[in-house]
């Protein structure tokens, strides 16, 4: 008899015959009486599955209902019925949006565009700035003057985003002829980086100085906070490795080329991959606190957007709005499967 | 070459302690200077002679702030706001993490699914918004006419969190738990009495990441809860803010500090219980930043 006929087979002495193992006999009934199975199961240890019931309802309720809300924009416009009850409408919204040719499309457009550079321009200088400090940090062997280092460069994550964008706005705010400007306004002229002119007519009313603003603030705000996960790779190395390097005379660039850099890289590329994952997901919350009227061209973003055309405009352009976010988060979750895949593949690591 | 070797570690040295304490000075600079603002008089202040230290000391705009009703209204909303609304955070995600650790869970991959699949796909504030009116409706309808209880039901659950508490969960040894119910220990009291003690630090760790969204949360809380007393902090200081930048409404201003003066005491205000607890809890978060790293 082969092993796998063992493992479904007994053999019965009285009768000389074959017959079904007793331990196949229930797994033939867990089979043909699946959900019976299911039920006894479920009863039996009825109380995990109470445990599970708030969470599952939170999520259904304020997750996966707005989901549903979303197909509103695929419904007619009707601010009476429920989308359950709206006629289909196809693909009414995304040609609008697409190849409208209106404002409202070129505005779309330009909310798509701004994603996109926002959020590019945060992976190219936002991502290599925590891993330059991890490695700074690293070079200070007191513990007490690193846990200072430390305690002063995570603290801006701790704000809130109100807090955040109002310092901001106050420090660069515009002066006038009664006022003066902000206080970084008025160093960035003294060091030449603008003219009077524009400083005192406010930063953050200038386009040319959103994304800027956007990229140093998002810096001050998480580069310390972000370098932990880096640091922690860092400290992780062996001491024995940098005694080698060091005994075949390797210096401190050395070192970091061959000692460093190899032994924190799978961090780095799994820190990259989930950042490229959540590339769309800007913070809409800051761009809201920091925008206005005039910066729109290179503030607005889809999120801002939509919130202008659905939830400002007392609710009669939420089919435009969810059609603007139904792309946005459709390629948002593209980037993240996408990017989950490649991180199984290049480490055997899941993100999620 | 030994010699060599010690000059480039040194030079090194020296660039990593500059840059660093460059930034960290950037990083601290605003709060000091928000607090200087705040003390400062009104000339000092609109003329941007405030560098460093406060010019020509007053606590008028403390004063004010906290003569002020609305502000200690604020003030209670948001500790009511991130108090309950991380108690049901919490109550939420340690049960559902507890049953999701569980290996015996029927449809247990579909249930992590369920809570993943929100990290991928999110709706988007629109529909969210949506959603929250739905809400607001029914919760009205239940009797429940306080936004407060809107924003602290329905918002801020974070599914990474519950992956944190999970993972810890899983970590604990079964044996444990087998010696527990051998000893005639309930399902609950397992989970109250094995599983929660042996995770506390993460369970401190989720608490905190809950808690200190809720203090800090503003967008939702700004546009479901209408009636202004129930406003919590960030959209007091924000309605300030939007109020004290508009010219027309400081053209009347004449107070012996500046309308700035004002918006950088609320916001020392609002920062200062965080900075209080901050060196505390500090460990903590950085710790839960490496659980959520990488988990396979």
């Amino acid at each position: 008899m082969n092993a796998r006929a063992a493992d479904f087979l007994t053999f019965d002495k009285d009768k000389k015959v074959y017959r079904i193992s007793p331990e196949q006999a229930v797994r033939d009934d867990v089979e043909k009486h699946y959900w019976v199975h299911v039920g006894r199961t479920i009863v039996k240890d009825w109380r995990l599955y109470v445990m599970l019931i708030p969470m599952l309802l939170v999520f259904l309720f304020w997750r996966y209902f707005p989901m549903y809300e979303l197909l509103g924009c695929f419904k007619v416009p009707d601010l009476v019925r429920p989308v359950s009850q709206q006629y289909f409408s196809g693909f009414s919204y995304f040609n609008r949006l697409l190849v409208g040719g209106d404002k409202l499309s070129t505005d779309f457009w330009r909310a798509m565009r701004n994603t996109f550079i926002l959020s590019f321009y945060g992976l190219c200088f936002g991502f290599p700035i925590p891993i330059i400090l991890a490695l700074f940090f690293n070079e200070i062997r007191s513990n007490i003057a690193r846990s200072v280092y430390q305690v002063l460069t995570y603290l801006p994550k701790f704000m809130s985003t109100v807090v955040m964008t109002s310092l901001v706005t106050m420090l660069v705010k515009q002066g006038s002829l009664t006022t003066g400007m902000g206080v970084v306004s008025g160093l960035l002229e003294n060091i030449g980086v603008v003219s009077h002119d524009v400083a005192n007519a406010g930063l953050l009313n200038n386009p040319a100085f959103f994304r800027s603003i956007y990229q140093i603030s998002g810096i001050w705000e998480s580069a310390g906070y972000d370098s932990i996960v880096f640091f922690a790779a860092i400290i992780a190395i062996s001491p024995t490795s940098y005694e080698a390097a060091q005994i075949d005379g390797a210096g401190k660039m050395a070192q970091m080329r061959y000692v460093v850099l190899p032994s924190i890289l799978s961090t780095i590329v799994i820190m990259l991959i989930t950042r490229i994952g959540s590339l769309l997901n800007i913070g809409y919350e800051k761009v809201l606190l920091l925008y206005n009227t005039d910066t729109y061209v290179t503030a607005d973003v889809i999120s801002t957007f939509a919130n202008r055309q659905g939830m400002m405009s007392g609710g009669a352009g939420t089919g435009v709005a969810s059609a603007a976010e139904m792309m946005n988060n459709v390629i948002g979750m593209l980037l993240v499967i996408g990017a989950n895949t490649i991180a199984k593949k290049a480490s055997n690591t899941s993100l999620y | 070459m030994k010699r060599k070797l010690e000059i480039s570690e040194l030079i090194f040295k020296i660039i990593s302690y500059t840059l660093l304490t460059m930034f960290a000075l950037c990083c601290l600079y605003p709060f000091v200077y928000a607090v200087s603002a705040s003390l400062s008089s009104r000339s000092a202040v609109e003329y941007g002679e405030v560098v460093l230290f406060p010019k020509g000391l007053q606590f008028e705009a403390f004063a004010r702030m906290f003569g002020d009703n609305m502000f200690w209204n604020a003030y209670s909303n948001t500790l009511f706001l991130t108090l309950f609304g991380t108690i049901w955070a919490m109550l939420v995600s340690i049960l559902g993490a507890y049953a999701l650790s569980k290996r015996r869970l029927l449809f247990r991959k579909f249930f992590n699914f369920f809570l993943v699949f929100t990290m991928w796909f999110s709706a988007g504030i629109v529909p969210q918004y949506l959603n929250y009116l739905d809400t607001q409706k029914v919760f009205n309808a239940m009797g429940i006419m306080d936004d407060k209880w809107l924003v602290v039901i329905a918002m801020g659950m974070a599914a990474m969190n519950i992956i944190l508490l999970r993972n810890a969960f899983e970590g604990v040894p079964s044996e444990i738990e087998e010696a527990a119910i051998v000893d005639g220990a309930s399902e609950f009291q397992v989970m109250t009495q094995v599983y929660i003690p042996m995770s506390k630090s993460t369970i401190a760790t989720v608490a905190l990441f809950f808690a200190i969204s809720r203090w800090n949360g503003y967008f939702w809380a700004r546009q479901m809860i209408s009636n202004a007393n129930e406003q919590p902090l960030q959209v007091f200081i924000r309605l300030r803010l939007e109020q004290y930048r508009d010219s027309e409404v400081m053209a009347g201003w004449n107070e012996a500090y500046a309308a700035d003066s004002v918006i950088y005491a609320l916001i020392v205000c609002s920062i200062v219980p965080i900075l209080i607890i901050y060196p505390f809890i500090q460990k903590y978060f950085a710790k839960g930043v490496n659980m959520g790293g990488v988990k396979e």
